[in-house]
């Protein structure tokens, strides 16, 4: 037996031991989700336990390394350990900004107290992030960003408004774009963390089309910051920015995989077999749908090894938000007038239009379809031009 | 193991690429087109592939071959597309040694070594319509004397009129549709009572229409079980289905970057035309549809390579969208072109034929997305 063998068996009767049983049953609502933060109700006393399990095995991020609460596995490992996962339908422990986004950069950009200090938090789901990126002026076009830092010595006064804030409401920290240069757009821009309980925060938040309202206009009205919550140098944030809004885009290309290799049309045979025009729509689905998950597959495979594009996330999240969002359509289709309904306790207060329409934000979020369009011409084919 | 190719399989790609580039490139499609070749391939290059040990890539160790797996098959078919190599390989390397696989020993050692010598071809003779329908098999065969005799008509034999063997599916039980009843026979192609009508077909390849007016062939002919030829035809199909595959992503790939190098290139209003948005757009997103080819392609390899029950599954799903990407990767190839895409002169038409035989040969992007339903329960 090879190393991995034995460590994907081991992995295995672990889970099998230490994930409770409502662990592993389908996610059915958002409650069922676990972000943690200093304000997290846990749904269930298994939920907290679960979490706690694989915090303290450091397997929330099992890739990180042991000092900063991660697991320290290498990629096979890694990969391995959510392979077994998925097969013993585990739920992952826990959701977070901070694993999917921060992290990363903290781990390439931040300082060995930074890491210190912030990653075993977020490992352990202590303290929820979000992330302040776009502004109302400054949306595709991110550089032209305007929230300002005013240097104050051991300080910043922050003053400025932030949009589209997933769950600022519900963080307890943001990491921030702020301009510290008015004369140079790229290399004016500082990458700040700071305390959303800082006097002079405020958020508000924004109803979307599903009806949720998971995202807020957040609002800067001098707010102290202290030096030391910067990561990377100053006026070098940009650099910072990008870095994470690779590992964000990885992070949404994945949802394209919702449902995973599993048949969507197997479900609606019924209503396919009656509609043939659907069915062969289904059909095409199903072909997109395992060539997506063999291509997110090998990108994760030459992502964790140093062998894919630095651009390529750009690509998949393309691929993938388009895809899911063929999913809902199709989904939509087959469930007819049934999937109307909004409200009804059948329905699951009308939990399939409202994951139809969210699926809609997927090409938005974390950058358009179109701008990931102009980065994989520019990035990956070199095509020519500004 | 992790999606992507080892240092070996990449090795093998460093050392075909270059030989193909050189050998068996679209200059020889074009001289053998142009001289109205009869053969429909070069024979010196069949030659050339034996030498390097390809032919015998499937074929085991034990048995004169290198016992590679499908993923090294696929990276000689992947630069046979992209080059547009004209050759029996896919036929007689890869579908034909699956199926001769389940022969007798006897069978085995006098076609294994042959094929990987470079000194036989084989034909498929499995279609009898004109969309492919393996299942869909009515031609006879009865038993006679010491075997059987086959009486009936196969179409789309790719070099079935130069074959020195045909490996064909006739009915010995049950009704034309069914999948049990079918018997896989191995034929040579000089048998008293067959012909062979060979056609050029659009992209510049021979295939013949065969006919077998009363056949007779000894009772070892029989390739795996009488009754139960599905079984070697599967494994057959699978090799070829998957095959063509990888083909097809070498033949979207080299459209894709000729394309590319034009968009780099051409100007009109006073700008090179990469720089227009909207042809931006799309690059990327045929970029992006090749991509999610080549990784179902190299996924459904590696299933069969491991005997994954789930391979016929992922093979059609690999067709299938393989199929659909190369189309892409052609028709953009010719519209980006212009009116210079619409030239002979120019290659990427040659590209936008070898894509429709492709897209054809075992199965098209609907029947294997239909096969993939069916195989869903719907
Ligand atoms: C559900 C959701 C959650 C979000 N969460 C966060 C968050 O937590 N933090 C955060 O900072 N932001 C968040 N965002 C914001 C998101 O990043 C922006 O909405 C996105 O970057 C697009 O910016 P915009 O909305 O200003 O659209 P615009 O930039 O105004 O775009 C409008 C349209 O123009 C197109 N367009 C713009 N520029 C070009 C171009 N150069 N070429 C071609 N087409 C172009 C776009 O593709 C789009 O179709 C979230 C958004 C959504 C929908």
């Amino acid at each position: 037996m090879t190393d991995l063998d034995t460590f994907r068996k081991e992995a295995r009767s672990w889970l099998e031991a230490n994930c409770p049983p409502e662990m592993r049953q389908p996610v059915k609502g958002d409650d069922d989700v676990c972000w943690g933060g200093r304000n997290w109700v846990f749904s269930s006393p298994a939920q907290k336990q679960w979490l706690d399990v694989m915090a303290a095995k450091g397997w929330t991020v099992p890739d990180w390394p042991v000092a900063y609460g991660g697991g320290g596995l290498s990629p096979e490992q890694t990969k391995a350990l959510r392979q077994e996962m998925a097969k013993l339908n585990c739920r992952s422990p826990l959701n977070s900004f901070g694993i999917w986004m921060l992290g990363p950069a903290l781990l390439k950009f931040g300082t060995e107290e930074q890491k210190l200090h912030y990653l075993p938090q977020i490992a352990r789901g202590e303290i929820r992030w979000c992330q302040g990126y776009s502004e109302p002026g400054s949306g595709s076009d991110l550089v032209s960003l305007q929230t300002f830092g005013e240097d104050k010595g051991d300080h910043w006064v922050v003053n400025g408004q932030k949009i589209w804030t997933s769950y600022a409401d519900k963080a307890d920290w943001i990491f921030c774009l702020v301009r510290t240069n008015k004369e140079d757009k790229y290399q004016g821009i500082s990458f700040l963390l700071f305390d959303m309980t800082t006097p002079g925060v405020t958020t508000k938040p924004i109803l979307l089309i599903s009806g949720a309202s998971p995202f807020c206009e957040t609002f800067f009205d001098n707010v102290a910051v202290p030096k030391h919550q910067i990561v990377g140098e100053l006026n070098r944030g940009w650099d910072v920015a990008k870095y994470l809004l690779g590992h964000e885009r990885e992070m949404i290309s994945g949802m394209g995989g919702d449902g995973g290799m599993a048949s969507l049309g197997s479900f609606y045979a019924d209503v396919l077999n009656d509609n043939p025009v659907l069915r062969a729509e289904m059909a095409m689905f199903e072909v997109e749908n395992l060539a997506f998950r063999a291509h997110s597959e090998r990108f994760m495979d030459e992502w964790k090894t140093g062998r894919a594009h630095p651009a390529y996330s750009n690509l998949m999240k393309y691929v993938g938000t388009e895809l899911n969002k063929k999913r809902h359509e199709i989904v939509m289709a087959a469930g007819g007038s049934d999937a109307l309904e909004w409200e009804s306790a059948r329905t699951n207060g009308g939990a399939r239009p409202r994951a139809w329409l969210r699926t809609k934000a997927n090409s938005i979020e974390g950058g358009t379809s179109e701008v990931m369009l102009n980065v994989v011409s520019k990035r990956i084919l070199e095509m020519p031009g500004a | 193991m992790g999606l992507y190719h080892t240092e070996d399989q990449a090795m093998l790609k460093d050392s075909v690429a270059p030989f193909l580039a050189e050998n068996g490139s679209i200059k020889q499609l074009r001289s053998l087109r142009d001289s109205n070749d009869a053969t429909g391939f070069a024979r010196d290059l069949w030659s050339q592939f034996a030498e390097m040990g390809l032919n015998g890539i499937l074929i085991p160790e034990a048995e004169g071959g290198l016992g590679l797996g499908h993923v090294e098959a696929g990276i000689v078919l992947e630069e046979i597309g992209r080059n547009l190599t004209a050759s029996p390989f896919l036929s007689t390397a890869v579908a034909a040694v699956e199926a001769l696989k389940s022969a007798s020993a006897d069978m085995r050692a006098q076609w294994f070594p042959k094929i990987a010598g470079g000194e036989a071809v084989i034909g498929l003779a499995l279609e009898e319509g004109k969309k492919h329908n393996p299942a869909a098999t009515a031609l006879k065969a009865e038993r006679s004397g010491n075997g059987f005799k086959l009486t009936g008509a196969k179409t789309f034999v790719v070099h079935g009129h130069v074959a020195d063997l045909l490996l064909v599916s006739a009915r010995t039980a049950g009704a034309a549709g069914e999948e049990a009843g079918i018997t896989l026979f191995a034929v040579p192609r000089d048998a008293a009572g067959l012909t062979a009508e060979a056609d050029r077909l659009v992209d510049s390849s021979m295939s013949a229409r065969i006919t077998l007016d009363g056949v007779q062939v000894d009772a070892d002919a029989v390739i795996g079980e009488v009754d139960a030829g599905w079984a070697p035809l599967t494994a057959l199909l699978n090799a070829g289905r998957l095959g063509a595959s990888a083909e097809l992503v070498g033949v979207g790939t080299g459209a894709m970057d000729m394309t590319f190098d034009y968009l780099k290139q051409r100007k009109q209003f006073g700008k090179v035309i990469g720089e227009f948005q909207a042809l931006q757009h799309r690059a990327a997103h045929l970029y992006g549809e090749m991509e999610g080819a080549r990784s179902i392609v190299l996924k459904a390899q590696q299933m069969l390579d491991d005997g994954d029950p789930r391979g016929e599954m992922f093979v059609s799903a690999a067709k299938a969208k393989a199929a659909k990407s190369t189309n892409l990767a052609v028709r953009e190839g010719v519209q980006m072109h212009g009116g210079m895409g619409m030239t002979d002169a120019y290659d990427i038409g040659l590209y936008m034929k070898r894509d429709r035989a492709l897209n054809e040969v075992f199965g098209d992007l609907y029947f294997h997305a239909d096969k993939l339903a069916k195989m869903n329960g719907y």
